[in-house]
């Protein structure tokens, strides 16, 4: 161990640098105040522009919607894959990781081009808001994170015992979905949960070129062309904000498996 | 739906497969999040690709994507997206195995479940390698921008970086901005594979008499090779299609190809160019489906070493 110890302290220090250092920038450029001195009035531009409380009302409803598709979509398939299509975890394993890099641009562009050219009631409901414009599609770019958290949950559980005992004790197989694996996964489905959030709070370019400027994010890049001040401490509280909630499930689910392995 | 119970429950490692037929049966619970993919993922790559290989009348055409290849300012897009994200791809790769060997080796707890340290690492890197767009081009902002916290010290330390004709919304600020997101994703990626370098490997090369860099040289990079290309390439993949960090650095003075698409779609230009944005959007789409095969390819190779 001692041996390492010089190269591991040479790049943890550089890491250090290279990742504390926009993080305190940003915190101390979030606190100036307009005439010199230091306060927090760049904060509470959220509670005092009532346009960016809105966006942001407007983000928090997709999220929560977003969330609520991605785990009804995610949870049962996830769990149906792991009890019969064992083979098929590996492909799904590393199918999952395409739709990251399936720039959201490009989908964007796709979508762009059916919102500009095709008519019909049925595409009229889909893009009269930013809730059901945006939602649907949020959701395509969230299941590859959720999917694997949620999985990852899976496989901390014995989950065919779960599943056999519910149905030996008379459950059906959505009860002992709802009742029995998803408190098992609870913390797995929490954090699937959060990351949604994240993805919903950080998303501009589908909304950007969408046109559909009410969402948190492009409010905030909004507000950053006239007051970069404002721009900065609102990402910065966004970013930290889901980031410290993760750890929370993170340390949350620890503790569980803690208690459950013996 | 009892067919679940027909079957006893076969060891984990040795799956019983289903009877064909109940298989098939099985298959339909798959249905709900196949069909939600084929309509909101694949309707809107249908109309990329229909639009990109079709005229604004909508005759079928090979014009755009010509056009998309060929004229001047999408070759600067291509050339300077294709810079950027092999650049920060390399770096952040080479700086991400260095810090997830140092977070794997640092403090390792007794009991085998993850140290506060690794908890930390782990849910930091999940949200700024894939959610950290919007705030990282802001933190870079207030660091290194005009009036920002680290110019201002340089500047107090006898540096001038704007004097040197640094600027942090040019094509070398994006990269080091880029490269924040991307040493996390190597992080993600390659930690498993560190993390399947067995001890005794190790053990059985220092009792040979191999120094650490013998070892690594020798054994681990070797193990490694596969798994740390195909992980190069994700992150070539995801700096190629990054586009919120230069929207929100930028507003478009940068010439990307995510840049040229938004453009190009763009209401106030000519109904041709829609078209055009479609086709950069097919070109985009096939140099990532490349670059995933490839990954996908390695990863099969990377594989054989962690079964």
């Amino acid at each position: 161990m001692r041996r390492g110890r010089r190269w591991r302290v040479v790049v943890f220090g550089l890491a250090a640098l290279y990742f504390l250092l926009p993080l305190v920038a940003a915190a101390e450029f979030s606190l100036r105040a307009p005439g010199g001195g230091y306060g927090v009035a760049n904060y509470l531009a959220i509670v005092r522009d009532e346009a960016l409380l809105g966006a942001l009302l407007t983000s928090l409803q997709i999220a929560v919607v977003t969330a609520a598709l991605v785990l009804a979509l995610v949870v049962p398939t996830a769990v149906w894959v792991r009890l019969r299509f064992p083979g098929l975890a590996g492909v799904l394993e590393s199918a999952t990781i395409l739709p990251i890099v399936i720039p959201p641009v490009v989908m964007a562009a796709g979508i762009a081009f059916v919102q500009a050219n095709l008519g019909g009631p049925v595409f009229r409901t889909l893009f009269a808001s930013s809730l059901t414009a945006l939602t649907p599609f949020y959701v395509v770019l969230a299941l590859p994170f959720a999917y694997r958290a949620v999985d990852n949950g899976l496989a901390a559980v014995p989950l065919r015992t779960l599943v056999e005992a519910a149905r030996n004790l008379g459950a059906s197989l959505g009860t002992a979905l709802l009742r029995v694996v998803l408190p098992a996964i609870r913390s797995a489905v929490l954090g699937a949960a959060f990351l949604t959030l994240a993805l919903v709070l950080g998303e501009i370019v589908i909304a950007r070129i969408l046109l559909y400027t009410d969402t948190f994010p492009v409010a905030v890049v909004e507000a950053g062309r006239t007051a970069a001040g404002v721009a900065v401490a609102l990402s910065l509280a966004a970013l930290l904000l889901t980031w410290a909630l993760l750890l929370a499930v993170s340390f949350a689910g620890g503790r569980r498996t803690r208690r459950t392995t013996p | 739906m009892t067919a679940l119970l027909d079957r006893p429950a076969g060891p984990a490692t040795d799956p019983t497969p289903a009877r064909p037929a109940g298989r098939w049966r099985s298959a339909l619970g798959l249905l709900p999040f196949a069909a939600y993919l084929l309509v909101f993922l694949g309707g809107p790559l249908y109309f990329v690709v229909s639009g990109a290989l079709s005229d604004p009348a909508g005759r079928p055409t090979l014009d755009n994507v010509v056009a998309s290849l060929t004229e001047p300012q999408y070759r600067a897009a291509f050339a300077s997206s294709l810079l950027i994200s092999a650049g920060t791809a390399v770096v952040g790769a080479v700086f991400g195995v260095f810090l997830a060997q140092a977070v794997l080796t640092g403090r390792e707890r007794g009991d085998g479940r993850e140290g506060p340290l690794r908890r930390v690492v782990s849910t930091a890197s999940g949200v700024l390698a894939y959610f950290g767009g919007v705030p990282l081009a802001f933190a870079f902002i207030a660091a290194l921008g005009q009036t920002g916290l680290a110019t201002l010290w340089l500047r107090a330390a006898g540096v001038d970086l704007y004097g040197a004709g640094f600027r942090i919304d040019s094509l070398s600020g994006l990269a080091l901005t880029y490269v924040y997101f991307q040493v996390p994703l190597m992080v993600i990626l390659i930690t498993p594979a560190l993390e399947g370098l067995r001890p005794q490997w190790r053990e059985a090369a220092e009792n040979l008499g191999a120094s650490a860099w013998a070892y690594w040289r020798h054994v681990a990079l070797p193990v490694l090779a596969p798994a740390l290309a195909g992980a190069t390439l994700v992150l070539f993949g995801n700096a190629f299609a990054a586009y919120a960090t230069a929207l929100a650095l930028t507003s478009g003075s940068i010439p990307l190809v995510p840049t040229a698409i938004a453009s190009a779609l763009s209401g106030n230009v000519l109904a041709d160019r829609q078209n055009i944005g479609l086709a950069l959007g097919l070109d985009m789409v096939l140099i990532i489906a490349v670059v995933m095969v490839g990954y996908l390819l390695l990863q099969r190779r990377a594989a054989r070493w962690t079964r």
